[in-house]
Protein backbone atom coordinates (compact mmCIF):
# COMPACT_ATOMS: atom_id res chain seq x y z
CA UNK A 1 0.00 0.00 0.00
CA UNK A 2 1.04 3.57 -0.34
CA UNK A 3 0.69 6.26 1.78
CA UNK A 4 -0.24 9.57 0.64
CA UNK A 5 -0.04 11.94 3.66
CA UNK A 6 -3.74 14.01 3.66
CA UNK A 7 -3.12 16.80 6.05
CA UNK A 8 -5.82 19.12 5.38
CA UNK A 9 -4.18 20.85 2.11
CA UNK A 10 -5.95 20.91 -1.39
CA UNK A 11 -5.12 19.31 -4.28
CA UNK A 12 -3.11 16.15 -3.29
CA UNK A 13 -5.81 13.94 -5.23
CA UNK A 14 -3.66 14.03 -8.84
CA UNK A 15 -0.67 12.40 -7.25
CA UNK A 16 -3.28 9.58 -6.21
CA UNK A 17 -4.40 9.21 -9.75
CA UNK A 18 -0.96 9.29 -11.21
CA UNK A 19 -0.13 6.21 -9.14
CA UNK A 20 -3.57 4.56 -10.12
CA UNK A 21 -2.11 5.32 -14.37
CA UNK A 22 1.23 3.29 -12.60
CA UNK A 23 -1.23 0.80 -11.44
CA UNK A 24 -0.80 1.09 -7.87
CA UNK A 25 -3.69 2.18 -5.58
CA UNK A 26 -2.74 4.83 -2.95
CA UNK A 27 -4.04 5.97 0.19
CA UNK A 28 -5.36 9.04 1.35
CA UNK A 29 -4.18 9.47 4.97
CA UNK A 30 -2.88 11.24 8.48
CA UNK A 31 -3.30 8.50 10.38
CA UNK A 32 -0.38 7.44 12.10
CA UNK A 33 -0.39 3.27 11.61
CA UNK A 34 -1.36 3.58 8.36
CA UNK A 35 1.98 5.84 7.40
CA UNK A 36 3.87 3.68 9.17
CA UNK A 37 3.22 0.77 7.55
CA UNK A 38 2.39 2.02 4.22
CA UNK A 39 5.26 0.39 1.51
CA UNK A 40 5.67 3.61 0.71
CA UNK A 41 4.78 7.17 1.52
CA UNK A 42 4.33 10.51 -0.40
CA UNK A 43 4.08 13.71 1.13
CA UNK A 44 2.63 16.12 -1.27
CA UNK A 45 1.78 19.56 -0.90
CA UNK A 46 1.36 22.88 -2.70
CA UNK A 47 0.39 26.40 -0.40
CA UNK A 48 2.33 28.09 2.06
CA UNK A 49 5.63 26.23 4.25
CA UNK A 50 4.64 27.54 7.27
CA UNK A 51 0.91 26.89 6.87
CA UNK A 52 1.85 23.02 5.83
CA UNK A 53 4.23 22.29 8.73
CA UNK A 54 1.37 23.94 11.31
CA UNK A 55 -0.73 20.87 9.57
CA UNK A 56 1.65 18.66 10.44
CA UNK A 57 1.77 19.60 13.92
CA UNK A 58 -1.43 19.65 14.17
CA UNK A 59 -2.11 16.25 12.96
CA UNK A 60 0.98 14.54 15.02
CA UNK A 61 3.15 14.09 12.08
CA UNK A 62 6.38 15.49 12.23
CA UNK A 63 7.72 12.96 14.56
CA UNK A 64 5.73 10.29 13.22
CA UNK A 65 7.28 11.46 9.48
CA UNK A 66 11.27 11.66 10.94
CA UNK A 67 10.95 8.33 11.62
CA UNK A 68 9.82 6.94 9.08
CA UNK A 69 12.21 3.99 6.84
CA UNK A 70 10.42 3.22 3.83
CA UNK A 71 10.97 4.98 1.08
CA UNK A 72 9.64 8.27 1.43
CA UNK A 73 8.49 10.64 -2.00
CA UNK A 74 7.53 14.91 -0.98
CA UNK A 75 6.29 16.28 -3.79
CA UNK A 76 6.61 19.96 -4.77
CA UNK A 77 5.88 21.62 -1.24
CA UNK A 78 6.21 18.77 0.02
CA UNK A 79 9.52 18.17 -0.99
CA UNK A 80 10.73 21.70 0.44
CA UNK A 81 9.08 20.07 3.77
CA UNK A 82 11.78 17.48 4.01
CA UNK A 83 14.40 20.05 4.59
CA UNK A 84 15.51 22.31 7.61
CA UNK A 85 14.48 25.38 7.16
CA UNK A 86 12.48 27.84 4.85
CA UNK A 87 12.85 31.62 4.41
CA UNK A 88 8.81 31.47 4.05
CA UNK A 89 7.40 32.02 7.10
CA UNK A 90 10.68 31.45 9.00
CA UNK A 91 9.72 28.17 9.09
CA UNK A 92 11.03 25.15 10.67
CA UNK A 93 10.71 22.03 8.45
CA UNK A 94 11.44 18.07 8.89
CA UNK A 95 14.84 18.24 8.83
CA UNK A 96 15.10 15.01 6.73
CA UNK A 97 17.36 16.67 3.78
CA UNK A 98 20.40 19.07 4.35
CA UNK A 99 19.68 22.59 3.53
CA UNK A 100 17.36 25.04 3.03
CA UNK A 101 14.34 26.81 1.26
CA UNK A 102 14.30 30.48 -0.35
CA UNK A 103 12.34 32.95 -2.37
CA UNK A 104 12.98 33.63 -6.39
CA UNK A 105 13.74 37.32 -6.37
CA UNK A 106 11.77 38.48 -10.04
CA UNK A 107 14.17 40.12 -12.63
CA UNK A 108 13.51 40.99 -15.73
CA UNK A 109 12.96 37.73 -17.92
CA UNK A 110 12.66 35.87 -14.93
CA UNK A 111 8.75 35.84 -13.49
CA UNK A 112 8.06 34.43 -10.17
CA UNK A 113 6.30 31.40 -9.88
CA UNK A 114 8.81 29.77 -11.97
CA UNK A 115 5.77 28.07 -13.68
CA UNK A 116 6.32 25.90 -16.75
CA UNK A 117 8.48 22.76 -17.89
CA UNK A 118 12.26 23.09 -17.27
CA UNK A 119 15.21 20.87 -17.71
CA UNK A 120 16.73 18.63 -14.83
CA UNK A 121 20.50 17.68 -14.79
CA UNK A 122 21.53 14.89 -12.85
CA UNK A 123 24.31 15.73 -10.37
CA UNK A 124 27.32 14.00 -11.41
CA UNK A 125 28.34 11.98 -8.39
CA UNK A 126 29.95 8.85 -9.74
CA UNK A 127 26.69 6.61 -9.81
CA UNK A 128 23.26 7.62 -11.15
CA UNK A 129 19.90 7.59 -8.76
CA UNK A 130 17.96 4.94 -8.67
CA UNK A 131 15.15 8.02 -9.43
CA UNK A 132 16.50 9.12 -12.60
CA UNK A 133 16.62 5.68 -14.13
CA UNK A 134 15.64 5.82 -17.94
CA UNK A 135 15.28 9.29 -17.60
CA UNK A 136 17.27 11.40 -20.65
CA UNK A 137 19.71 13.58 -18.87
CA UNK A 138 18.02 17.69 -19.73
CA UNK A 139 14.88 16.03 -19.56
CA UNK A 140 11.36 18.34 -19.01
CA UNK A 141 9.58 18.36 -16.58
CA UNK A 142 7.03 20.54 -14.76
CA UNK A 143 7.50 23.15 -12.14
CA UNK A 144 5.10 25.47 -9.56
CA UNK A 145 7.04 27.26 -7.29
CA UNK A 146 8.41 30.44 -5.87
CA UNK A 147 10.79 29.22 -3.36
CA UNK A 148 12.91 26.45 -4.02
CA UNK A 149 15.69 24.35 -2.04
CA UNK A 150 19.51 25.43 -2.41
CA UNK A 151 21.40 23.30 -4.08
CA UNK A 152 23.17 20.79 -1.11
CA UNK A 153 25.21 17.59 -0.39
CA UNK A 154 21.65 15.81 -0.66
CA UNK A 155 20.64 17.07 -4.14
CA UNK A 156 20.07 14.39 -6.95
CA UNK A 157 19.84 16.67 -9.77
CA UNK A 158 19.42 20.65 -10.72
CA UNK A 159 17.25 23.11 -12.61
CA UNK A 160 18.50 26.18 -13.76
CA UNK A 161 16.05 29.56 -13.17
CA UNK A 162 18.63 32.02 -13.72
CA UNK A 163 20.55 29.78 -10.86
CA UNK A 164 20.88 26.89 -9.99
CA UNK A 165 18.58 24.88 -7.63
CA UNK A 166 17.36 21.34 -6.32
CA UNK A 167 15.03 19.78 -8.59
CA UNK A 168 15.38 16.05 -7.07
CA UNK A 169 16.75 15.40 -4.04
CA UNK A 170 17.58 12.44 -1.66
CA UNK A 171 19.23 10.71 1.47
CA UNK A 172 18.50 7.50 2.32
CA UNK A 173 14.41 6.74 2.57
CA UNK A 174 13.70 10.18 2.18
CA UNK A 175 13.55 11.64 -1.47
CA UNK A 176 11.73 14.42 -3.09
CA UNK A 177 10.53 16.33 -6.56
CA UNK A 178 10.29 20.06 -6.80
CA UNK A 179 8.30 19.36 -9.73
CA UNK A 180 4.94 17.90 -10.06
CA UNK A 181 6.38 14.05 -11.98
CA UNK A 182 2.44 13.76 -11.63
CA UNK A 183 1.69 16.54 -13.82
CA UNK A 184 5.33 16.08 -16.32
CA UNK A 185 4.09 13.52 -18.82
CA UNK A 186 5.92 10.60 -20.16
CA UNK A 187 8.87 11.53 -17.49
CA UNK A 188 7.14 11.92 -14.53
CA UNK A 189 5.67 8.93 -15.06
CA UNK A 190 8.98 6.96 -15.64
CA UNK A 191 10.14 8.96 -12.06
CA UNK A 192 7.01 7.79 -10.12
CA UNK A 193 7.85 3.99 -11.93
CA UNK A 194 11.01 4.42 -10.30
CA UNK A 195 9.98 5.40 -6.95
CA UNK A 196 7.66 2.70 -6.86
CA UNK A 197 10.44 -0.01 -8.15
CA UNK A 198 12.46 0.85 -5.05
CA UNK B 1 16.22 27.34 -19.28
CA UNK B 2 12.78 27.38 -18.40
CA UNK B 3 10.52 26.48 -21.89
CA UNK B 4 8.20 28.85 -23.40
CA UNK B 5 4.57 26.84 -22.71
CA UNK B 6 1.66 26.22 -25.77
CA UNK B 7 -1.18 25.79 -24.16
CA UNK B 8 -4.32 25.04 -25.57
CA UNK B 9 -7.80 26.27 -24.41
CA UNK B 10 -10.84 24.38 -24.50
CA UNK B 11 -13.63 26.42 -23.73
CA UNK B 12 -16.84 24.31 -22.53
CA UNK B 13 -20.01 24.59 -22.70
CA UNK B 14 -22.98 22.10 -21.15
CA UNK B 15 -19.92 19.79 -20.29
CA UNK B 16 -18.85 20.09 -24.59
CA UNK B 17 -15.96 21.80 -26.08
CA UNK B 18 -17.12 24.87 -28.31
CA UNK B 19 -15.60 27.63 -30.03
CA UNK B 20 -16.71 31.05 -31.23
CA UNK B 21 -15.15 34.25 -32.95
CA UNK B 22 -15.13 37.27 -31.18
CA UNK B 23 -17.03 35.38 -27.73
CA UNK B 24 -20.05 34.65 -30.80
CA UNK B 25 -22.29 32.05 -32.04
CA UNK B 26 -20.69 28.99 -29.91
CA UNK B 27 -20.43 26.05 -31.82
CA UNK B 28 -19.68 21.88 -30.58
CA UNK B 29 -16.05 21.00 -31.88
CA UNK B 30 -15.56 18.30 -29.31
CA UNK B 31 -15.60 15.62 -26.47
CA UNK B 32 -13.71 17.10 -23.05
CA UNK B 33 -11.80 14.27 -22.25
CA UNK B 34 -10.93 13.19 -26.27
CA UNK B 35 -9.46 16.02 -26.48
CA UNK B 36 -7.74 16.65 -23.68
CA UNK B 37 -5.84 13.34 -24.48
CA UNK B 38 -5.44 13.97 -27.73
CA UNK B 39 -3.52 17.27 -26.64
CA UNK B 40 -1.82 15.37 -23.56
CA UNK B 41 -0.25 12.69 -26.36
CA UNK B 42 0.90 15.49 -29.21
CA UNK B 43 2.80 16.98 -26.59
CA UNK B 44 0.68 20.43 -25.52
CA UNK B 45 2.51 21.89 -22.58
CA UNK B 46 -0.91 22.55 -20.48
CA UNK B 47 -5.22 22.80 -20.61
CA UNK B 48 -7.15 25.66 -19.87
CA UNK B 49 -10.91 24.60 -20.03
CA UNK B 50 -13.24 27.74 -19.54
CA UNK B 51 -16.70 27.30 -18.83
CA UNK B 52 -17.71 29.93 -20.57
CA UNK B 53 -21.18 30.46 -19.53
CA UNK B 54 -20.58 30.12 -15.88
CA UNK B 55 -19.63 33.46 -14.53
CA UNK B 56 -22.34 35.50 -16.45
CA UNK B 57 -25.22 33.26 -15.66
CA UNK B 58 -24.31 33.07 -11.92
CA UNK B 59 -25.03 29.39 -11.85
CA UNK B 60 -23.00 26.39 -10.42
CA UNK B 61 -22.42 24.18 -13.64
CA UNK B 62 -21.67 20.72 -13.22
CA UNK B 63 -18.08 20.04 -13.46
CA UNK B 64 -17.70 16.22 -13.07
CA UNK B 65 -15.81 16.47 -16.27
CA UNK B 66 -12.73 17.89 -14.02
CA UNK B 67 -11.80 14.37 -11.67
CA UNK B 68 -12.40 12.74 -15.26
CA UNK B 69 -9.72 14.99 -17.01
CA UNK B 70 -7.31 14.84 -13.71
CA UNK B 71 -7.62 11.13 -13.72
CA UNK B 72 -6.54 10.54 -17.42
CA UNK B 73 -4.06 13.55 -18.37
CA UNK B 74 -0.38 13.99 -16.90
CA UNK B 75 -0.15 17.45 -17.73
CA UNK B 76 -1.07 20.59 -15.79
CA UNK B 77 -4.57 21.83 -16.63
CA UNK B 78 -6.38 24.66 -15.36
CA UNK B 79 -9.90 25.61 -14.87
CA UNK B 80 -12.11 28.80 -15.15
CA UNK B 81 -15.61 30.09 -14.85
CA UNK B 82 -18.09 30.26 -12.66
CA UNK B 83 -15.32 29.96 -9.15
CA UNK B 84 -16.87 32.50 -7.08
CA UNK B 85 -16.12 30.96 -3.43
CA UNK B 86 -12.99 29.52 -1.82
CA UNK B 87 -15.41 25.92 -1.80
CA UNK B 88 -15.98 26.46 -5.66
CA UNK B 89 -12.40 26.39 -5.96
CA UNK B 90 -11.86 23.85 -3.07
CA UNK B 91 -13.65 21.56 -4.91
CA UNK B 92 -12.22 21.84 -8.62
CA UNK B 93 -8.72 21.45 -6.82
CA UNK B 94 -9.64 18.80 -4.81
CA UNK B 95 -11.23 17.23 -8.24
CA UNK B 96 -7.40 17.69 -9.20
CA UNK B 97 -7.04 20.71 -11.23
CA UNK B 98 -3.68 22.09 -11.37
CA UNK B 99 -4.78 25.86 -11.20
CA UNK B 100 -7.98 27.62 -10.60
CA UNK B 101 -8.85 31.16 -12.93
CA UNK B 102 -10.86 33.94 -12.29
CA UNK B 103 -12.32 36.75 -13.94
CA UNK B 104 -15.45 38.44 -13.36
CA UNK B 105 -15.39 37.66 -9.28
CA UNK B 106 -12.15 38.59 -8.88
CA UNK B 107 -13.45 42.49 -10.72
CA UNK B 108 -16.19 42.59 -8.11
CA UNK B 109 -14.13 41.77 -5.22
CA UNK B 110 -10.13 41.86 -5.90
CA UNK B 111 -9.84 40.67 -2.08
CA UNK B 112 -11.24 37.16 -3.56
CA UNK B 113 -7.83 36.76 -5.20
CA UNK B 114 -6.07 37.48 -1.84
CA UNK B 115 -8.20 34.56 -0.02
CA UNK B 116 -7.68 32.43 -2.89
CA UNK B 117 -3.89 32.56 -2.52
CA UNK B 118 -4.16 32.79 0.85
CA UNK B 119 -5.76 29.16 1.33
CA UNK B 120 -4.01 26.92 -2.16
CA UNK B 121 -1.02 29.41 -2.08
CA UNK B 122 -0.24 32.10 -5.10
CA UNK B 123 0.49 29.06 -7.66
CA UNK B 124 -2.68 27.99 -8.30
CA UNK B 125 -4.90 31.09 -8.64
CA UNK B 126 -4.66 32.59 -12.38
CA UNK B 127 -6.42 36.09 -13.00
CA UNK B 128 -7.67 35.70 -16.34
CA UNK B 129 -8.10 39.36 -17.74
CA UNK B 130 -10.22 40.24 -20.67
CA UNK B 131 -9.05 43.38 -22.50
CA UNK B 132 -9.98 45.67 -25.19
CA UNK B 133 -8.17 48.49 -27.11
CA UNK B 134 -10.29 51.60 -27.34
CA UNK B 135 -9.31 55.19 -28.06
CA UNK B 136 -8.54 57.23 -25.66
CA UNK B 137 -9.46 61.24 -25.14
CA UNK B 138 -6.21 62.02 -26.63
CA UNK B 139 -6.58 59.95 -29.20
CA UNK B 140 -3.92 57.24 -27.30
CA UNK B 141 -4.50 53.63 -27.07
CA UNK B 142 -6.30 52.76 -23.70
CA UNK B 143 -6.77 48.94 -23.02
CA UNK B 144 -10.11 48.68 -20.89
CA UNK B 145 -11.06 45.21 -18.97
CA UNK B 146 -14.42 43.68 -19.90
CA UNK B 147 -16.75 41.28 -18.02
CA UNK B 148 -18.90 38.87 -18.13
CA UNK B 149 -17.70 37.97 -21.72
CA UNK B 150 -18.83 34.53 -21.27
CA UNK B 151 -21.87 36.14 -22.54
CA UNK B 152 -22.62 38.77 -25.49
CA UNK B 153 -25.64 39.97 -23.98
CA UNK B 154 -24.09 40.63 -20.50
CA UNK B 155 -20.51 41.87 -21.51
CA UNK B 156 -19.88 45.23 -20.24
CA UNK B 157 -16.66 47.88 -19.73
CA UNK B 158 -15.18 47.70 -16.31
CA UNK B 159 -13.94 51.26 -15.20
CA UNK B 160 -10.60 49.64 -14.87
CA UNK B 161 -7.52 49.60 -16.88
CA UNK B 162 -6.07 46.46 -18.40
CA UNK B 163 -2.55 47.33 -17.50
CA UNK B 164 -3.66 48.98 -13.37
CA UNK B 165 -5.75 45.63 -13.06
CA UNK B 166 -2.91 43.32 -13.65
CA UNK B 167 -0.97 44.97 -11.07
CA UNK B 168 -3.64 44.81 -8.48
CA UNK B 169 -4.16 41.11 -9.52
CA UNK B 170 -0.32 40.44 -8.80
CA UNK B 171 -0.50 42.77 -5.54
CA UNK B 172 -3.43 40.72 -4.54
CA UNK B 173 -1.66 37.22 -4.83
CA UNK B 174 -2.07 36.03 -8.37
CA UNK B 175 0.07 33.35 -9.47
CA UNK B 176 -0.48 33.69 -13.43
CA UNK B 177 -1.88 36.31 -15.60
CA UNK B 178 -4.14 35.24 -18.82
CA UNK B 179 -4.67 38.45 -20.94
CA UNK B 180 -7.13 38.02 -23.64
CA UNK B 181 -7.06 40.39 -25.87
CA UNK B 182 -10.39 40.92 -27.43
CA UNK B 183 -9.88 43.03 -30.39
CA UNK B 184 -7.75 39.84 -32.02
CA UNK B 185 -9.56 36.88 -30.39
CA UNK B 186 -10.66 34.69 -33.24
CA UNK B 187 -9.42 36.69 -35.94
CA UNK B 188 -6.29 34.84 -36.44
CA UNK B 189 -4.35 37.74 -37.17
CA UNK B 190 -1.64 37.69 -34.77
CA UNK B 191 -1.81 38.06 -30.89
CA UNK B 192 -1.34 41.72 -29.91
CA UNK B 193 2.07 42.16 -28.96
CA UNK B 194 1.76 46.01 -27.94
CA UNK B 195 -0.31 45.00 -25.19
CA UNK B 196 1.08 42.13 -24.23
CA UNK B 197 4.73 43.70 -23.62
CA UNK B 198 3.19 46.55 -21.73
CA UNK B 199 1.26 44.29 -19.27
CA UNK B 200 4.71 41.87 -19.34
CA UNK B 201 6.55 44.86 -18.05
CA UNK B 202 4.19 45.73 -15.46
CA UNK B 203 4.14 42.36 -13.41
CA UNK B 204 6.77 40.09 -12.30
CA UNK B 205 4.69 37.07 -12.60
CA UNK B 206 4.09 34.72 -15.77
CA UNK B 207 1.59 36.44 -18.01
CA UNK B 208 -0.18 34.19 -20.94
CA UNK B 209 -1.23 35.79 -24.79
CA UNK B 210 -4.51 34.40 -25.03
CA UNK B 211 -6.26 35.75 -28.63
CA UNK B 212 -5.58 36.36 -32.44
CA UNK B 213 -2.99 33.15 -33.50
CA UNK B 214 -3.67 31.94 -36.99
CA UNK B 215 -0.63 31.12 -38.27
CA UNK B 216 2.93 29.48 -36.81
CA UNK B 217 4.63 32.40 -36.97
CA UNK B 218 2.40 34.66 -34.62
CA UNK B 219 3.83 32.10 -31.34
CA UNK B 220 8.02 33.10 -33.17
CA UNK B 221 6.44 36.93 -33.00
CA UNK B 222 5.51 36.44 -29.69
CA UNK B 223 8.14 34.68 -28.14
CA UNK B 224 11.15 36.43 -30.11
CA UNK B 225 9.70 39.95 -29.55
CA UNK B 226 8.00 39.73 -26.08
CA UNK B 227 9.00 38.52 -22.81
CA UNK B 228 5.53 36.70 -22.57
CA UNK B 229 5.95 33.10 -20.65
CA UNK B 230 3.46 30.87 -22.68
CA UNK B 231 0.91 31.15 -26.23
CA UNK B 232 -2.79 29.99 -25.92
CA UNK B 233 -4.99 29.03 -28.90
CA UNK B 234 -7.88 27.57 -29.59
CA UNK B 235 -9.35 27.19 -32.68
CA UNK B 236 -6.19 26.81 -35.06
CA UNK B 237 -5.19 23.89 -32.71
CA UNK B 238 -8.77 22.10 -32.41
CA UNK B 239 -9.11 22.41 -36.20
CA UNK B 240 -5.70 20.92 -36.67
CA UNK B 241 -4.62 23.99 -38.62
CA UNK B 242 -1.62 23.88 -36.33
CA UNK B 243 -0.45 20.55 -34.85
CA UNK B 244 1.44 21.06 -31.67
CA UNK B 245 4.20 19.04 -33.12
CA UNK B 246 4.60 20.71 -36.03
CA UNK B 247 4.64 24.16 -33.92
CA UNK B 248 7.38 23.12 -31.40
CA UNK B 249 9.26 21.98 -33.98
CA UNK B 250 8.81 25.14 -35.94
CA UNK B 251 9.81 27.50 -32.96
CA UNK B 252 12.96 24.80 -31.88
CA UNK B 253 14.43 25.88 -35.26
CA UNK B 254 13.89 29.30 -34.12
CA UNK B 255 15.82 29.10 -31.25
CA UNK B 256 13.15 29.13 -29.13
CA UNK B 257 13.26 26.80 -26.11
CA UNK B 258 9.92 24.58 -26.27
CA UNK B 259 9.54 21.03 -24.98
CA UNK B 260 10.09 18.29 -27.74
Amino acid sequence: MIAIIDSGGANIASVKFALERCGETAQLTADHAEIQSADRVILPGVGMAATAMRQLHQHGLVDCIRGLSQPVLGVCLGMQLLFEHSSEGDTEMLGVLAGNCRHFIATPGRSVPHMGWNRIRAIDSGERHPLLADVAEGAHVYFVHSYFAELSGDTIASCDYGESFTAIAGNGNFMGCQFHPERSGPVGEQILRNFLAL
Amino acid sequence: MLTKRIIACLDVRDGRVVKGVQFRNHRDIGDILELAQRYADEGVDELVFYDITASSDGRVVDKSWVNQVARRINIPFCVAGGIRSIEDARMILNDGADKISVNSPALENPNFISELAAVFGTQCVVVGIDSREEVGDDGTPVYRVYQYTGDAAKTIASKRDTISWAQEAEQHGAGEIVLNCMNNDGVKRGYDLAQLALVRDAVSLPVIASGGAGDYSHFADLFSKTGIDGGLAASVFHSGQIPIPELKKYLATRQIEVRI
